[in-house]
């Protein structure tokens, strides 16, 4: 009788372990998730089923997965935040989280991790979310494959799609971002990866960095945002491989460099931007295999600049190689194709004898006072641009491409 | 009318020069396009030929044959013509041929290696070039009745649009560069069809650098229907301008 009991208790426990499925939606054990998710224990999943819910907040405060059926609608109305992530080890995957609160006061997102680990948020839909996926003092997460879309006007009025804030060892990979003011955040966020996000037509930057380091950020898409991707105060932080699009405007670049240092940035696209990169206070950053394409400015690096070293890059076709704002270069700029490269090979080294000066008269001049460009390509400026490079006077004299490479390099 | 400009036309076409013209516009047009890798940078040598060497040759061309048909237009007042008929089948004859030699020298070359908004802007800017100093010829000859200092003013017309008024632009935007001068310089670029024939192409163009600084003034300006419509009648008032006057002129000029 003794080991009878003694076995039923372990089966007892047994079941108690063992994980539950809890299913939500009309016609199922549970009409909403709310009520689900306080009959769940740790290690369960919440099954929604397809169809409207609107429950204000929903607080996911113990480890459990909540998976979406067929993209079942969670309704914020503009006034809630829609998920709360209150504990470490929670799944949230496959919802549909449309319309979360809006406020100056406070940062309603659609889902938010608060102060927790492990957390995996996968396959969602948000639209007209105000932040969309918010991280505070998360650790180790993963925010994957999710499709975010806002559509308001204002930045004021929106908030930003990923947004992390002082969290470490981040996953945000392949999130197709729209329409919000910065497509990603990371503000005091170390050891993070950003793989593969397609971050698009935001109001402001399409990525957003500040003082965060050892992060790398890889083959991402950022195209038509208000003002391009900014990368600030940070060190350590490695761009391969990443498309940078048509971000045009006044104040608008592919990458805003401002006190970074120790990064690399290879194998680039940079492609239709009114600045390529742009470069301030910044120092020991590596530069090769880049594409720089019709840009307005394939690069403007201001003379706080030191140890830029930039080769086996191609620049084409774009209207000013480089600019600068000084005569002072600490940088090194060799081994690059330069379709504006007019010297010869006589040795027939594929490496041009004489050098390159990618800063021409005219960009200086533009620097300094930027409505010349009304004489753009007019026959006087080109005549002094003429003069200017066979006796340089204004252009720093150190801002050259000693072996410049007669054909571009295969990228 | 359209008898004179029918003769206008025949003379000038046999002329040699223009079939000179016609060839070498062409030679370079391919070879530009030719030689470069990319397109875009045929366009930028198509963009100097349009900017200066058509409105050289239309100027400079046209001034001589007004003189050099003085006998002819003398011979068409003793008939039964209003003399406005006359420089007005001056004028066409002499604009339709500087289009057809810059259509089939430059425009083919464009149409084949790029058919595209830019290239279409290119070639309508040179027709409108064209005619443009050709009108400008013909003020220069009807006010001066010396041939050798009409061809004077005519090349100093040439090099004052072409060099002159931009470093004369250049000069004052360095004068007033703690001011904002952008939108002064707008309207200041109407005074120049070169100006405005180079922004306009440079819209479609480097649109990508314009976009930047006050370049988005002139984008603002010049790449709006409005201001495109607006630059379109600047330069065709260009036209009307000079013909108007002299017109005007030759009406009461003892021949």
């Amino acid at each position: 009788m003794n080991k009878l009991f003694c076995i039923l208790i372990q089966l007892f426990l047994l079941s108690s372990l063992q994980a539950r499925v809890l299913p939500v939606g009309k016609g199922k054990q549970f009409i909403t998730i709310k009520t689900a998710i306080t009959q769940a224990r740790k290690g369960d999943t919440v099954m929604v089923y397809s169809g409207i819910y609107r429950e204000k907040n929903i607080v996911l405060d113990k480890p459990i997965t909540l998976i979406g059926i067929d993209y079942p609608v969670l309704d914020g109305e503009y006034r809630y935040e829609v998920i709360s992530i209150k504990s470490s080890g929670v799944t949230v995957k496959g919802c549909k989280i449309i319309q979360s609160g809006i406020s100056s006061m406070e940062d309603f997102a659609g889902i938010k991790i608060y102060n927790c680990r492990d957390v995996v948020i996968r396959e969602n839909i948000l639209e007209n979310t105000f932040f969309g996926i918010y991280s505070q003092y998360g650790t180790n997460c993963t925010i994957e494959k999710n499709k975010l879309t806002a559509s308001q006007k204002e930045e004021q009025q929106s908030g930003n799609g990923i947004h992390c804030w002082k969290s470490d060892s981040m996953r945000i990979i392949a999130n197709e971002i729209t329409g919000h003011r910065d497509g990603i955040y990371f503000e005091f966020v170390t050891n993070s990866i950003i793989w593969r996000n397609d971050s698009e037509k935001n109001l402001r930057y399409g990525l957003h960095f500040m003082f965060s380091s050892n992060d790398s950020y890889i083959a991402n898409i950022f195209k038509n945002n208000g003002a391009g991707v900014s990368v600030m105060f940070s060190h350590d932080v490695k761009m391969i491989h990443n498309y940078f699009e048509e971000n045009w405007g006044d104040g608008s670049y592919g990458i805003l460099l401002k006190e970074i240092s120790d990064g690399y940035i290879e194998h680039n696209r940079f492609v239709k931007n009114t600045v390529g990169i742009y470069m301030e206070g910044t120092s020991r950053i590596q530069m090769n295999g880049n594409v720089f394409e019709r840009n307005g400015w394939a690069m403007k690096i201001q003379a706080s600049c030191m140890d830029i070293t930039v080769t086996g890059n191609n620049f084409i076709n774009n209207t000013f190689d480089m600019a600068t704002n000084g005569s002072l270069v600490l940088n090194t700029f060799n081994g690059n194709y330069w379709d504006k490269y007019e010297g010869y090979d006589l040795n027939r080294d594929h490496i041009g004898d004489v050098p390159y000066r990618p800063v021409s008269m005219y960009s200086v001049i533009v620097e300094k006072n930027p409505p010349v460009m009304i004489l753009f390509r007019s026959f006087i400026t080109s005549l002094l641009d003429k003069t200017e490079k066979v006796l340089p006077s204004l252009t720093p004299e150190n801002f050259k491409d000693a072996f410049p490479l007669m054909k571009p390099l295969r990228l | 009318m359209k008898k004179v400009i029918k003769y206008v036309v025949i003379d000038i076409l046999r002329n040699r020069i223009m079939m000179a013209y016609t060839l070498f516009l062409m030679v370079l047009s391919f070879s530009i396009f030719g030689l470069e890798d990319n397109s875009a940078k045929g366009l930028l040598g198509l963009l100097n030929i349009i900017l200066i060497i058509v409105p050289l040759v239309s100027i400079v061309f046209s001034t001589i044959y007004v003189y050099n048909s003085a006998e002819f237009i003398e011979l068409l007042v003793s008939q039964p013509l209003k003399r406005k008929t006359i420089w007005m089948s001056l004028f066409f004859g002499l604009s339709i041929s500087m289009v057809l030699a810059f259509l089939i020298g430059a425009g083919i070359p464009v149409f084949i290696y790029q058919a595209d908004i830019t290239g279409m802007m290119m070639i309508l800017i040179g027709v409108l070039l064209s005619v443009i100093f050709v009108a400008v010829a013909m003020l220069a000859a009807v006010k001066t009745r010396d041939k050798a200092k009409g061809i004077g003013v005519a090349i100093l017309l040439w090099l004052y649009f072409a060099l002159l008024f931009d470093g004369f632009v250049l000069f004052i935007l360095f004068q007033f560069a703690d001011y904002p001068v952008e939108k002064a310089m707008i309207a200041i670029s109407m005074f120049n069809p070169l100006d405005l024939a180079r922004i306009m192409i440079l819209l479609k163009m480097d649109v990508s650098a314009l976009m930047g600084y006050t370049g988005a003034v002139f984008k603002d300006f010049f790449g709006t229907e409005l201001g495109m419509g607006l630059s379109f009648v600047v330069l065709l008032i260009w036209i009307f301008l000079p013909l108007g006057i002299s017109t005007k002129r030759f009406k009461s000029k003892d021949l």
